[in-house]
Order: C-alpha cells, then structure tokens, then sequence
C-alpha cells in the first residue's frame, strides 16, 4: 500500500469527489493558494467556478455553501482554523443542522466544512483551539476527526457523499504525518470505529491527534506487560457505540484521550455513554485525558502543561491498573 | 408604474396576493388570541405590497428565502393556506411536518428556502442559492427578504459582498418597516435609506415606495432582468410601514413605543387601498372583480383553518425523525 502524507490525501479525496462529481465545488479563503497546502494545485485543475477563493468572509461563506446545497450543490467549505468557525456558527448551527428538521424533512444539506484544529505549537488560544464538543451539542452536524492520512482520504469522501452537513475537523500535526492509504476510491463509512491494536487490559478511546499517541504509549507499556487496545471512534456523530462497547466489554478499564477541554467535552460524553450502557463492563473508574479549562496558552512551557501527552496518558493507565 | 402597462390577469393576481396576505394574517392574530397558536407569530399587516410585487415576477424554479415575519413572502411565493394554516397550529398536515412552525415555512418544491428565525440568516443561504444557480448555469434567481434590522448584521455585508465579487443572480429585498424588534430605524441604522448601502458593493441600490405594489413589481422586475443578463445583484429597499407590533400579542409585555399619530398615517396609505383605487381608475377592472376574488380568498381561508383544527398533531416519535437524510 502506497504511503502517502495527510494533506495529499485530503488533496486526493477532493481531487477524486470533483472529478467523479460535477456538483462537488470547493469554496474557502485562500483556497487558490492552498493556505494548508491541501487545495494546492486544484484551482489550476478545476478552474476558478469550480475552487472557489472567497473573501474572508465566515459567515458569508458558509450561508452560501448552506444555500448551494440545498440548491443542488456539494460544496466543501474550508474554514481553515476551527476556531474560525465561530464567526459563522449561526449558518452551521442554526442553519446547516436545523433546516432540514425544521422543513420536515424536505430540505438537502450535503455539505462539508473542512477546518483545522488543536494545538501546533504555540498559535495561541485563538488559533490551538479544539471545537468539535461545541458541535456535538448542536443537533444535526455530524463530526468526523480523522487520525491519519488512510482515515483522512476514507472519512472526506465519505463526507462528500454524505446528503447531511458534516464537519471535518484535521489536527494541524497531524499534516506532518505520513501513512499507507490504499488506492483509489476508498470510502471509510460515518459512523464506524476502528480498533487500531487489540490488547485485553484497558481500552484507551483515542480521539483524533490523540490515536498515535496512544499507540505510542500502548507500545512502551507492552514493555511492563500491560495489554492495551486502542480504540478510534472516526466520527463522535454518528457514534458507534457498539464497536465502543464492545471494546470496552473485553478490557473493563478504560481511559478516554482527547485534546479537547475537560468540561463539557467529547471525553466526558464519551464516558457518559460507557457508564450509560456498559457499566457492567467496567472493573474501574474511567480516566479522561484532556486539556485543561483554560484557553490554551502560547509559551511553550504553558502550552505543554496544558494539553494532553504521552505522560499524561501513561499516568492515567497506571493509576487505573493500580 | 401606469397599471394599464401591466396584464389583466396579473393585476388581479397581485391584488388576490395582497388580500390573501392580509386576511390570512388577521385571522392568524385572532387564532392566537384564542389561544389555538403555539408560539410566536410575527405578521406584516400593512406590508402586503412588497412580498405581492416581488414573487410576482418569479418563478417556481426562483428561490427565496425570508424571516420571521414571513408569512407574506410565502404565500406570495405559492404556498397553500391548508398546510401554511396546518403548520401553524403545529399540525402533522403542516409544510413541515409541525417541526417548523410560523418562523420556519418550507416548501421546496416551490423554491421556499425558509423563513428564517434569526435576523439575517436568510441572506448568505439565498446568495448561496444563486451561486448553485450559476455554477449549474439555469437561470433561476434568488430572492432573500429581510428587514432593515438585518442590514445591520455581518451577513448583510458579507452577502453583497460575495454576491457582487461574483455577478450571483440574487436580490437582496429589504423591506424597510421603521422599526427592528422594539427599536426604531432611525435609533439602530447608521443611514437615513438602506439603498445607499449598495454602494459600497457596487450594485444597484434602488429605493421604492414599499405600498406601491406596482413599484414594487417593477423595481424587482428590472433587478430579475439584471440578474439573469449575469450583471450580478441588486439592492432593493422598499419602504413600508409595519402597522401592528413585533410580535401578536406583545402589549401584554412591552409598553407602547411607537406614536400613535404614526401608526394612523400609516393606514392612511394601505397599500390593498392604494392599489385597489390603481385598478378603479384603469377601467377596465370592474369593482365587482375584486369584490369576487375577495370573497374567494375568506372561503379559502375558512376551509384552511377548518382542515387545520381538524388535522392530528403528529406522532410524538415522529420528533426523533429528519434530524439527518442518512442517519
């Protein structure tokens, strides 16, 4: 299997949907450009109609990828930083995730937000920020996150495709990462789990950015005999908790990694549902690895502190297994 | 505009709107004084010129979107009073299935990409409709109704913007009622007429008398015109007068904020009158006419009403459904 980088393989899915489908468009600042890299050379491709540059304009932008899918249209809207997304809320939370609802069914939403999220390396509070949990409150948006270039290309096509609003939410590290990608047309369905290592004493449910680390640390505590599966939901809406809890049922200790906040969080959701369905399972309390609840800071030192890492992880398997 | 210019038919189909709009609105505001109105209703009794005078210019394959005080546009835009009524009352028989309510009518078949609850939601979702519009190349425009109160908001001037940048077919329609919420436009609004902010988008900025519906029709007809020749948007401002509250029933809750003197001039130009005397003094539409169409909206209005008393409210399961199309 090829290996290919993260930003090639969001540039290969929206380079294989405009290719198969004439309605697919891409719409967003700096597009033209490639302020990611990861539209480079479509404008070149499919024209200027079709890699749609825009002023920087939020709202304007995603009320007009509203307004064009319900007309026919499958636009991708990047908005570059996640953090961006709070400019234009109103036309994804009010709009994109309710019209369909409030029409009674009648209204078609197939459109796709791409933005970058998480913390790089000292961008500050305005541009480190992890927002999915804001969405996940807000019915109607489904979330994808992909954690590697195989799920990037599979979960961004399958987005495209997809007749609802999905946001696609890309770890800003995770553009330097590389990984095998089969080729052509690989779809990975919304709304299916992965188990990216078995291990039969605890689960770490990875969030994103957060399933290489976990593997990182499932490896090097193999080391002290400690087994550790490692779970990728792919998407937080839709859930597959079946896959999750089957998962969970095989280790009954489990620590949730996410880079998001702890309040209100992915995390905590997460854990919810386990303790909802699955408390029966658990031989422990549930570990959350996340940021703390500050806004995430720009020294290297405080940053540090603040977000989630291997050690962090490490601690929480070791205090679960005491 | 000299009414003689314009159709028989049309004439008469504009006035069958107008008469519609208004007597479909006061007998929502008596419903909801009986109590059998969920919600809030918001209506545009005294505007009933500009939704009349823009939709008639459009098509079903036209697409329009609106704002809390909708109703108008919607009726103007061909939706049928049995599941407008149906949907009000939070019916199953209702346009949306009883999810949407006043605030939110659909149709989309009829190119109705919703009324809107949130002030300037509309806007970027029509100026999205036109941008499909054009990159599927038919030659359907968008219309996004929206009140001066909107053109305070970011979309207003992120949508021109866009919709100028790159020629849409789409018009931009405010219906300029006086007053935002509670709050008057000369209190809330850096400029004496909204029209002059088309300017600074560099598209047509075209002021017209908001209770003329000829005027109306006419502005929207050259802006439809404009639009499909692929010389991009218009702003449209219609001056009107909204002659009850912001919302049915707020005297309950809110004091008086408007001067009564005001109010009663407004009525003195009501634009059913105004048009009606247009029509008169052609001569060739007969008071009978109008009589007749008239008596044919209140039958139709009663038998709305009627199959929406007597229409289920929905399942309650039915809630958990069209959250998603693949769920």
């Amino acid at each position: 299997m090829p290996e290919i980088g993260f930003v090639e393989a969001i540039r290969q899915a929206l380079a294989e949907e405009m290719e198969r489908d004439p309605t697919v468009f891409i719409m967003g600042e700096d597009v033209k450009v490639g302020a990611f890299a990861a539209t480079r050379g479509l404008y070149e491709k499919f024209g200027a109609a079709r890699v749609r540059n825009t002023p920087i304009s939020e709202a304007g932008i995603a009320g007009a990828g509203v307004g064009a899918a319900m007309a026919g249209m499958r636009p991708v809207v990047e908005i570059e930083f996640a953090s961006f997304f709070y400019c234009c809320f109103d036309q994804v939370c009010n709009q994109a995730g309710k019209l369909r609802y409030m029409s009674g069914g009648q209204a078609r939403m197939p459109i796709t937000f791409r933005c970058v999220y998480g913390a790089m390396g000292s961008a500050a509070a305005q541009h480190s920020e992890v927002v999915y949990p804001q969405f996940l409150s807000a019915p109607g948006l489904k979330i994808a996150i992909p954690s590697g270039a195989a799920e990037m290309k599979g979960l961004l096509k399958a987005a495209i495709r997809d007749d609802d609003p999905v946001l696609v939410f890309e770890h800003g590290r995770l553009g330097f990462t590389r990984g095998e990608v089969p080729a052509g047309d690989v779809i990975m369905p919304l709304g299916k789990g992965a188990v990216k290592r078995a291990g039969n004493d605890v689960t770490i449910i990875a969030v994103g950015a957060m399933v290489p680390k976990a593997l990182a640390v499932a490896e090097e505590l193999e080391k002290e005999g400690i087994g550790i599966a490692v779970w990728d939901p792919r998407t937080l809406v839709p859930l597959d908790e079946d896959g999750m809890l089957e998962v969970v049922a095989n280790t009954g200790r489990v620590v949730i990694a996410d880079e998001g906040h702890r309040r209100g969080g992915a995390a905590g959701d997460l854990a919810a549902i386990i303790i909802d369905q699955g408390f029966d399972y658990l031989n422990a309390p549930i570990k959350r690895v996340t940021a703390l609840d500050v806004p995430i800071p720009f020294s290297p030192p405080l940053e540090s502190y603040v977000l989630p890492d291997e050690e962090k992880l490490k601690a929480a398997v070791r205090e679960i297994m005491a | 505009m000299d009414a003689s210019a314009v159709p028989k038919e049309k004439l008469l189909s504009l006035y069958r709107t107008m008469v519609t709009n208004r007597r479909f609105e006061e007998t929502l505001s008596n419903l909801f004084f009986q109590g059998q109105i969920p919600g809030f209703v918001h209506v545009s009794i005294g505007e009933e010129a500009v939704p009349a005078g823009v939709c008639a210019v459009l098509t079903d394959k036209d697409y329009i979107t609106t704002t809390h005080r909708g109703h108008g546009h919607v009726l103007a835009k061909g939706a049928q009073l049995k599941p407008m009524m149906a949907e009000l009352l939070g019916k199953r028989t209702g346009y949306c299935k009883g999810k949407g309510g006043s605030m939110h009518i659909v149709s989309y078949s009829l190119g109705i990409f919703g009324a809107n609850g949130i002030v300037g939601g509309g806007l970027p979702i029509a100026t999205g409709a036109a941008l499909a519009s054009s990159l599927r190349g038919n030659d359907a425009v968008a219309v996004a109704f929206f009140g001066d109160g909107a053109s305070n908001e970011g979309t207003f001037h992120e949508s021109l913007n866009l919709a100028s940048l790159w020629k849409l077919p789409v018009i931009y329609v405010c219906q300029n009622n006086g007053y935002g919420e509670f709050t008057a436009t000369a209190d809330s609004t850096s400029v004496k007429d909204i029209a002059v902010r088309a300017q600074g988008y560099d598209m047509p900025g075209v002021i017209v008398d908001g209770n003329d519906v000829l005027a109306v029709y006419e502005a929207a007809k050259t802006a439809v015109e404009r639009a499909k020749r692929g010389q991009g948007p218009t702003l449209i401002e219609a001056k009107t007068y909204r002659w009850e509250g912001h919302v049915v029933g707020e005297q309950a809750f809110v004091p008086d904020y408007r001067p009564p003197e005001e109010i009663a001039a407004a009525k003195q130009r009501c634009p059913i009158q105004l048009f009606a005397k247009q029509l008169a003094d052609t001569g060739f539409v007969e008071p009978a006419e109008l009589e007749r169409i008239a008596g044919e909206v209140e039958r139709a209005l009663e038998e709305a009403v009627a199959f929406a008393q007597a229409s289920p409210f929905p399942e309650v399961e039915s809630a958990l459904e069209d959250v998603f199309a693949n769920p």
